[in-house]
Formats: C-alpha cells, structure tokens, sequence
C-alpha cells in the first residue's frame, strides 16, 4: 500500500503510442527520407570524406599550419603541426579525415537550418517563446532517445549519425543568431529605417553584419558540439577515430582508447582556434 | 521677402504612450490641469506630443526648443513616421503622409527627407565612404554617379580625405560629419535634425553649428532643428516654436521671442541671454528704401529720393554687389560741382556687417556719422540695412514680461 498503484500507471501506452508515431512516420515518409539520405551522403559526406582524405597528409598539415597561422598566430601553427603530426603517427590520419568530413557536414547544416531560424526567431516573439523549450530540450534530452528513430529510419551509417549530431549541435546556433540580431541597438535600426530600408535590407545591411561576431560564436559552440558527438557516432557506423575509442572500450584495450581519445582532444583545439580566430578578425 | 511656400504643415498632432492611446485621447477632457506624473498614475500613460500645429516654410531653419522631456524627439519623429501620430496629420508638400501606404512612406524617405540624429546612427562596421554612401545604396544607386554624389558630400562637411576611416577612428565631431554628409548625400528637400550636436564638445558644437549655417545657406534646404539650447537656437533658426511638456508654447523669430517671450517658461529661457550678443542682423536687418544702379544719371536719382523722401541711397552694381552709399546732400553738392553719374559720388566709407554678426556688433562699428547699417552677403551682395534706431529699440524691447532684467 505504500506502492504508487500499478493499475494506474499508462506509460505502456504511451511508449506503445510513441512508437506508433515513429513507425508510421519511418513508413509513410520513407521516398522522402531515401532522397533525403541520399542528399546528405552524396551532397556532402562523400565529396568531403573523398577529398579529405584524397589529400596527402603532408599537404593536410600544411593548409592547418597556414590556416593557423593566418587567423590565430605563428605559436599556434606550430602547435596544431604538432598536433596532426601525432595524428599520423599514431596511425589515425584517415580516420580523422572522415571525422571531420561527418564534423563539417554537420556543422554546415547547422549553419543553413540555424541561421534563419535564428532570424526568424529573433523577428517572431512567438515563435521565439515556441522555440526555448524545443532548444533546452534537444539539448538536455539524451542523444540515444533520438538515435533510435534515426536508426530506424536511414538504418546504419553516416546520415543517422549526422542528423543526430545536428540535432544536438544546433541549439547554439539558433540561439546565437537570434541573440545577435536582437542586440543591435535599436537606435541604429531606426537610422537604418529613416533612410527608407526594407526589412530585408535593414537584416542583409544592419542586422546581419552587426551581429556577425555572435553569430560566429554560435558557430565555434557548434562546432565544438558537433566534434563531441564522434564516439557516439561510431557506434551507429559512421567510420572514424570514433570507432577506434569505440573498439578500445569494446575490447578494453586502454591505449587505442586513449590514442583515438587524444585524436578527438587535437582535432578538437584546431578547429576551435582557427573558428575563434576566423570570429575575432570579424570584429 | 517673397511669397512663402509651406513646405511641411502638423495639424493637430497627438502622440501619447502606452497601451490604449485612443481611447485615452478620446477622454483627455477628463484629465485637463493634470500634471505629467498625475497623468502617468492615473492613466498608465504619457503625452509626449499635445495638439501641436506649425507649418515650416521652403527653405527655413525652424528650431523647435525645448527641455528635455517636452516632446521634441516625438515630434521630429511624426514628421516621417518613425512614431505613428496618435492624431493629427503631417503634410508635406500638401501630400498626408498618413494616407501613404509602406511602399510610398519609404519612397519619401528614400527622396525627400532625411535625419541626422543626435546618437549620430553610423554603423560601426563600414567606412566612412560606405556610411555616407548609405541612403544611395538603399535606393539601389550604382557606379560613378552614385560615388560622384558620396565625394560631393564628404567634401560638404569637410572629411576629404578620410573616406577610408573606419567611424571608431572618428572623433565625436568627425563622427556627425558623417551623419550630416550621410543625410545630404540623398539629396533630400527637407533635413529633420534631432539634437545633431548636443553630444559634442562645447567648442566642437560651436564650429559645426558655424560650418551648418554655410552649407544650408548654400544647399537649399527646409530644416527642422531640434535642440535645447537657446543660443544654438537663436544662431541657426530663421524661427524658433518653443516646446513645454508636449505643447508648443510660442513661435516666432529669434528676435521675437528673445524680445517678447510669451509666458514665464520662455522668460526663463530667454532672461540670462545679453539681447545685443543673441539678436543677430539678419533678424532686424530690412530692405534698403533705395536701392540705385551705379550707372544712373544722377540727377534722375535726385529727383527719385526727393519723390520718396529719402535721405540715403544704396549703390550697387549690376550684380547687386554693393558699391557705397550716397546722401541727398552728398547728391546735390556733387550735381552743382558738375558730376553726373552716381558713382562718381559714392561714398565707399560704410559701417557694414554680415548677417550672422550681432547687433551688439552693429551698435560699435565705426560710425560717427549715424549712417546705416549695411548687412553684406558674400562678394558684398547687399543684402539689408539696419538703423541704429532698430538696434536700440531692439536692445531695449521685451521688458514688459521681465522686469528685472539686469543685462547692460
Ligand atoms: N517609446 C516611449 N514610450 C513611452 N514614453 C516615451 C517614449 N518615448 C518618449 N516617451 C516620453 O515622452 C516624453 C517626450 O520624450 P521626447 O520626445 O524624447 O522628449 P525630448 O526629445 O524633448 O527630450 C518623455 O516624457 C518621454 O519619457
Ligand atoms: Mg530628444
């Protein structure tokens, strides 16, 4: 009697009801996710995988040198040359390649879908008061509750694993922008608007450039988040130094854990430098 | 002065904030003798703007004074619809801008007005160019046309040379430079002006205000000037409405409302303010009775100044340049000795001043004589003369609301 009655309880139909939800959508929608599948992979995570790893090593190093050096400083080339050196001696120069590719796809559709639902967000109080929860929510909800549906829906592989990254990593982006575009003073729209601009002018003129810096800053988080989904990425079969953590754990062969680990470590301070650097010459 | 075409006319215009504004104006009866903050507690609301009508004429400087809180920013804002009037309508060029839809309302700002603020409004990510260069570029100019109009602007102001600048490397004067150039680059009839320089330095101030009154009087322009200052006023305003808690409480020249405020508030503005140091001569200054061509014979002028009853005339050239003046005496001793054009007379030695000098100025030019003040335009274009009866009357006038006036 100090129990909760079990005849009470009903989460079996709601599970059942989710499912039934997922179920008909997976079925219903299926040409359109097939096409959508296809999209990602041969819009993206091929060409960028192909060609990243297409490029010798030494000429890999060389651009994040440049890159390094031209955004951030002399130092930091030297370090992130450091870096991708430890990389390919320890064997894991393509995997990483491949991470990056699933790092970028990610992040660039972040960067398309984030923004203008940044914008929009930042124009519609609504659709902004709509919005919060949904972020705070595909943030804090664990990644596996969604990766089950995206399973089910592209099978195992590379486009499951980066919609669930975006699906994790986007929440900065739109928050970011649409912080952005509602701090440009007020007194500089109007200015803006005393000359007879449009909406669209005032956003493409005004609005955009002056939020540019926290825009940018939306897209270093994102970045960075998108760069923690890679283990769990690998464990629905998306091939990267992921997987070589994943097998390390598997196996329990603490050293191949610890090298994929310092991988993800290294490739993560390179591109959150060189994004940091790219935000700071903006502003 | 000729016939004066009104360029802008505010009827009736009302704004109030807050949440039900019209149903509040609907009801403003209730509520008369109220004060602002009983208002604000009563209501919820704030009458920024009263039942203000004025019509500002082509080409005037009209300055609308005030303290801060009287509705001046309200106001300048209703006449392009940045604020939405609560009632009342605008017209410019006797077209309602009420009436315009979003299309035609930016089409008027595009074209016909343009604002310089008093936060100066330049985006801190462009250059000097491309903030000046702005207006055009909304409008979708291009190419050499639009550049040619961008330099004839920065050049206007002043900032040849720093068109690469970035506006943080600006001073605050620099800074509304631009905001100014930005505003004339559209080449717009009518400048709406909201306090452009009372963030500047005293001494800043006093030099843009100067460099202000060259360019309009060269560009042409219908002005509306806000500001709190009363000198600034009175230096650049052809009129002066004066604003108190939304209402506009006296409109008139400078002169006018330095020598005859209408009510204790303007009397308050206007009581430390030395007459002879704020009435300038382009405020007092009247046509010359006679104005004669070099080149007449002088005995027809003679005859033209004793018809009129004259005892001066105004020589000038063909191109209205001023050459001298002439007394009836001066006239007829000459015609005896033999002489028979006017310029052969024309007495060059003058007290003259310019338009912006004070009358202060005017009353200690070298002049023993007790001729006539000459008010001289560039290339000395006559422009005017001023008596030193005017000048001592206007000295003295305005006591009757301010009895212990204590100025020398
Ligand atoms: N957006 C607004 N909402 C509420 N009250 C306002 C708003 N703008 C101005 N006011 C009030 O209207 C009055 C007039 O303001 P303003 O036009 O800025 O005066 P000024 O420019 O003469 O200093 C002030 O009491 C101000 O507090
Ligand atoms: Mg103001």
């Amino acid at each position: 009697m100090f129990d909760f009655p079990e005849s009470w309880i009903f989460a079996w139909d709601i599970m059942k009801f989710i499912d039934g939800i997922v179920d008909w959508v997976v079925i219903t929608f299926e040409p359109f996710f097939h096409a959508f599948n296809i999209f990602i992979l041969r819009g993206f995570l091929v060409p960028f995988s192909d060609f990243l790893t297409w490029i010798p090593w030494w000429a890999t190093i060389l651009l994040i040198g440049l890159a390094s050096w031209r955004v951030v400083n002399r130092r930091f080339a030297l370090l992130s040359v450091g870096f991708m050196l430890i990389i390919n001696l320890t064997g894991l120069h393509e995997l990483s390649m491949m991470t990056l590719a699933i790092t970028l796809t990610s992040t660039i559709l972040c960067v398309i879908m984030g923004i203008p639902l940044g914008i929009f967000a930042a124009r519609s109080n609504w659709f902004n008061t709509l919005l919060k929860p949904i972020l705070d929510g595909m943030q804090t909800m664990p990644s596996f509750v969604y990766l089950i549906p995206a399973l089910m829906i592209f099978g195992l592989g590379k486009t499951p694993a980066v919609m669930a990254t975006v699906i994790y990593a986007i929440p900065p982006m739109i928050r970011l922008t649409n912080l952005g575009i509602r701090q440009v003073d007020p007194q500089l729209m109007e200015a803006s608007l005393s000359f007879g601009t449009t909406p669209w002018q005032t956003l493409r003129k005004v609005q955009i450039p002056l939020a540019m810096p926290t825009i940018l800053a939306g897209i270093n988080q994102t970045i960075m988040m998108a760069l923690s989904m890679v283990v769990l990425a690998s464990m629905i079969g998306a091939k990267g130094v992921g997987t070589e953590v994943l097998a390390g754990i598997n196996r329990l062969e603490v050293g191949r854990g610890f090298l994929g680990g310092i991988a993800i470590v290294f490739l993560a301070i390179i591109l959150d430098r060189i994004s940091q650097g790219i935000a700071k010459k903006n502003q | 002065m000729l016939e004066k075409n009104i360029k802008i006319s505010c009827q009736n215009i009302w704004k109030i904030f807050g949440p039900t504004p019209e149903s509040i104006l609907d009801n403003i009866q209730d509520y008369e003798g109220a004060t602002k903050q009983d208002f604000l507690e009563q209501t919820g609301h704030v009458i920024a703007v009263k039942n203000v009508s004025f019509d500002v004429y082509e080409n005037e400087i009209f300055v609308v004074m005030g303290l801060s809180g009287s509705g001046k920013s309200t106001l300048v804002r209703c006449i392009n619809r940045l604020i939405e009037p609560t009632r009342g309508s605008v017209l410019i060029d006797n077209d309602d801008i009420a009436q315009m839809d979003k299309d035609a309302l930016r089409e008027l700002r595009r074209h016909k007005l343009s604002v310089v603020f008093q936060y100066f409004g330049l985006l801190p990510h462009r250059s000097v160019k491309d903030n000046v260069g702005f207006g055009l570029e909304i409008r979708g100019e291009k190419g050499r046309e639009k550049d040619e109009k961008i330099n004839a602007a920065i050049e206007q102001v002043g900032l040849k040379g720093w068109e690469k600048n970035q506006i943080d490397e600006l001073s605050g004067g620099m800074q509304q430079r631009v905001g100014l150039a930005r505003a004339l680059a559209i080449g717009s009839e009518i400048l709406l002006m909201d306090e452009p320089f009372s963030a500047l330095d005293p001494l800043i101030r006093r030099q843009m205000q100067d460099e202000f009154v060259n360019i309009s009087s060269e560009v042409k322009k219908t002005v509306v000037f806000i500001t709190h200052d009363l000198l600034e006023a009175i230096t650049l305003g052809d009129r002066i409405a004066i604003m108190r808690d939304g209402e506009i409480v006296q409109i008139g020249t400078p002169q006018e409302i330095v020598s005859y405020p209408a009510d204790e508030y303007v009397s308050d503005f206007v009581k430390d303010v030395p007459k002879g140091r704020v009435i300038l001569a382009k405020h007092i200054m009247s046509q010359p009775d006679l104005i004669i061509n070099r080149e007449k014979n002088l005995n027809e002028t003679i005859e033209e100044m004793k018809a009129n009853e004259n005892k001066i005339t105004f020589v000038v050239d063909d191109r209205q340049r001023m050459m001298g003046l002439m007394t009836i005496e001066q006239a007829e001793e000459s015609l005896a000795e033999g002489k028979t054009k006017v310029h052969e007379v024309i007495n060059e030695e003058y007290p003259s001043a310019s338009r912006n000098d004070t009358i202060e100025d005017c009353l200690y030019l070298d002049n023993t004589e007790n001729l006539p003040v000459v008010v001289l335009g560039r290339n000395k274009r006559l422009l005017g003369m001023i008596t030193r009866q005017t000048i001592i009357n206007s000295m003295q006038s305005g006591n009757i609301t301010n009895e212990d006036n204590t100025e020398q």
